[in-house]
């Protein structure tokens, strides 16, 4: 999926460096700090997550538990042990990416609809020991993780701790753009494309879906030592099921198979969360309908119905959509170069 | 009293009844979402929510309209059934064609807006629905003291598999059913309407999972949530058992109620996991399913 516009297949890191430099200068834009790093948090997670969907074809429907079990063990290892910042984020990192190993030699061993059941049934199975393991402080979570510094930088203050996560979220996303741009990456498209024929071709498939479900598992725990490292706490909220859902919405609404559409989405779905209380006041009051207040309570009704929205008529996202419509137009500015390569 | 490894006998019993009232319903779901696998290719997510409706119809129905529990037990499959045509037709109809992973999302989605708007009307907390008058009170056995309500859901949940299974296998419309799950274009070359026969599963299956929903509804808590917590033990359930057969997913529903109704007698810390490890386990022996078959 790396074609795009022309000018995007020709510098996509141009593109992506913009990107950074523009969401780098947002705080001295006046937007709240802690919003982008929350963003940052969940797109880091989100493009995780996409690795497996959009690049290998696998549909996790666990990835909370990463997010769930690296949010606990670098909350853990910075407020009970108290090491520095920069090892208990590697220390959540490094959580994850061995739960992802457990749950993914499990997982590959059963194709398609049965993976995602799977990782669905390990990742509840996680969270019920969660919620009876003592250090995770059951249904209070882990509250009042110190920040700590990194390198030398007083992390309290909210613009350095800003800085320190986008150069987080950048080294994790740099990862992904040469994991899926490398050798690596090509096999594990032709496992999306045709298995069979990856395997016939010689390839140990269930190597490669191994390494790429425990890369995805370990850069998911990234996001969710970070984010604790950015909300000072750890709860269940992170490691629940929903969390799976909406990590899997966010990649779908942005753009599955895209770089940039996680991020997207994460954006537009945690902007949304945090409006939707206002939007269903603000109809309450054109429509005079009651039950619009109540909105913000029910979440799940406005997701839901988003998911059903993008599964029957928006499959390829708003950057997929995009990336095809530019395709369109390119092709039609330039119809004497009769092209085979068909819109995807 | 005798006691079993240390444990009293009629709590052991009691227990085991309990594991079985949940193995009941396990039965009943992984049933439902077997039968609708089979022709349908797609895993219903949208399972435990219409359940959950099941329960709440249940409710709703004796709470605004006076409609008794019996009655209920018939309405509100139909209810949901109805309700399983318009999102075969309006919804699912479209993704066939497409990648499974699609219809299991869109299914999230409307598991997500039905919780949602029960959640909307009635919060998070539980809705009490009482036993019904014929069914209250408990028959002593000597050995233990056996509840009827529960009773009657084993008795009822058996009664039912058992049927779907016997309209399947021993019925000539299970005969065209069974041929259509084989290969659906032979079958509609045959003159049969495979659209149709389609619908007609998803509604039955999913009007299978709203008579289990009626009959959790007094003993367990009437709330938005209890389906999703169902599901997901359901689809570890569907794993071990493997969708290939219709007497084992039965079997393998009953007796993972029972092997967590035993936990929770021996090693109750582990009562909510217990059915998760079997499943690693069983991925580990024998990937397929204990009656699944290797493709």
């Amino acid at each position: 999926m790396q074609t795009g516009t022309a000018a995007v297949a020709r510098n996509p890191l141009l593109v992506y460096g913009a990107l950074f430099l523009v969401i780098a200068l947002l705080p001295a834009l006046g937007v709240y700090p802690i919003f982008v790093m929350k963003v940052l948090c969940y797109a880091l997670f989100a493009c995780a997550f996409n690795l497996l969907i959009g690049f290998t074809g696998l549909l996790s429907f666990g990835h909370a538990a990463f997010l769930g079990t690296a949010a606990y063990a670098a909350g853990h290892a910075l407020k009970v042990w108290g090491l520095p910042t920069p090892l208990g984020l590697l220390f959540g990192m490094l959580a994850a990416g061995g739960v992802g190993l457990v749950f993914g030699l499990l997982a590959i061993r059963r194709t398609g609809i049965y993976f995602s059941m799977i990782t669905l049934a390990l990742s509840q199975m996680l969270f019920f020991f969660f919620l009876q393991a003592k250090f995770t402080g059951g249904e209070d979570g882990l509250q009042s993780v110190p920040r700590g510094n990194f390198l030398g930088l007083d992390l309290t203050q909210d613009l350095n701790l800003f800085y320190v996560v986008l150069a987080i979220f950048i080294a994790g996303f740099w990862l992904i753009y040469r994991t899926v741009n490398s050798p690596f990456g090509q096999v594990l498209t032709s496992i999306r494309e045709n298995e069979a024929r990856a395997t016939s071709l010689g390839y140990d498939v269930d190597r490669f879906k191994l390494l790429a479900f425990v890369l995805s598992a370990a850069l998911a725990g990234l996001a969710g030592a970070t984010k604790t490292l950015v909300l000072g706490f750890a709860t269940l909220t992170d490691a629940v099921w929903t969390t799976s859902g909406l990590v899997i919405l966010m990649t779908l609404v942005g753009g599955m198979g895209t770089l940039v559409g996680p991020m997207l989405g994460a954006l537009i779905i945690i902007a949304l969360e945090n409006k939707i209380g206002d939007l269903g006041k603000a109809l309450a009051e054109i429509t005079g309908v009651d039950w619009f207040n109540g909105l913000g309570e029910s979440v799940s009704l406005v997701t839901g119905l988003i998911f059903i929205v993008c599964v029957l008529a928006f499959r390829r996202g708003v950057v997929g959509e995009a990336l095809a419509l530019i395709d369109r137009f390119g092709k039609e500015a330039t119809q004497t170069l009769a092209t085979t390569k068909k819109p995807h | 009293m005798t006691d079993l490894f240390g444990i009293p006998l009629p709590a052991l019993l009691s227990q085991l009844l309990l594991g079985l009232v949940n193995g009941s319903f396990y039965a009943m779901l992984s049933l439902g979402l077997a039968v609708i696998f089979g022709l349908l290719n797609i895993i219903n997510f949208a399972h435990g929510a219409l359940y959950m409706m099941g329960a709440f119809l249940a409710w709703m129905g004796l709470e605004y309209l006076g409609l008794n529990y019996w009655v209920m037990l018939l309405l509100a499959p139909l209810v949901v059934g109805v309700l399983g045509i318009f999102i075969e037709r309006l919804l699912l109809q479209w993704l066939y064609k497409l990648d499974h992973i699609y219809s299991l999302l869109l299914t999230f989605g409307i598991t997500l807006v039905l919780e949602g708007i029960f959640r909307s009307f009635y919060g998070s907390s539980g809705q009490q629905y009482a036993v019904p008058d014929a069914l209250q009170g408990a028959t002593n056995l000597g050995f233990m003291v056996l509840p009827n309500y529960r009773a009657w859901v084993v008795v009822a949940s058996i009664t039912v598999c058992l049927a779907v299974w016997a309209l399947i296998e021993k019925t000539s419309l299970g005969a065209t059913l069974r041929a259509g799950t084989e290969n659906p274009k032979l079958v509609q070359a045959f003159g049969i309407n495979v659209p149709r026969m389609i619908t007609l599963t998803y509604a039955g299956g999913v009007a299978l999972a709203a008579f289990a929903g009626v009959l959790a509804a007094p003993i367990l808590q009437v709330t938005a949530l209890m389906g999703s917590n169902l599901i997901i033990v359901v689809f570890a359930v569907v794993v071990i058992g493997g969708m290939g057969s219709i007497l084992g997913s039965i079997l393998t529903g009953l007796g993972l109620g029972v092997i967590e109704g035993l936990t929770k007698v021996f090693y109750p810390e582990a009562s909510s996991t217990v059915v998760f490890v079997v499943m690693a386990i069983v991925l580990l022996v024998r990937p397929a399913g204990l009656f699944g078959k290797e493709k």
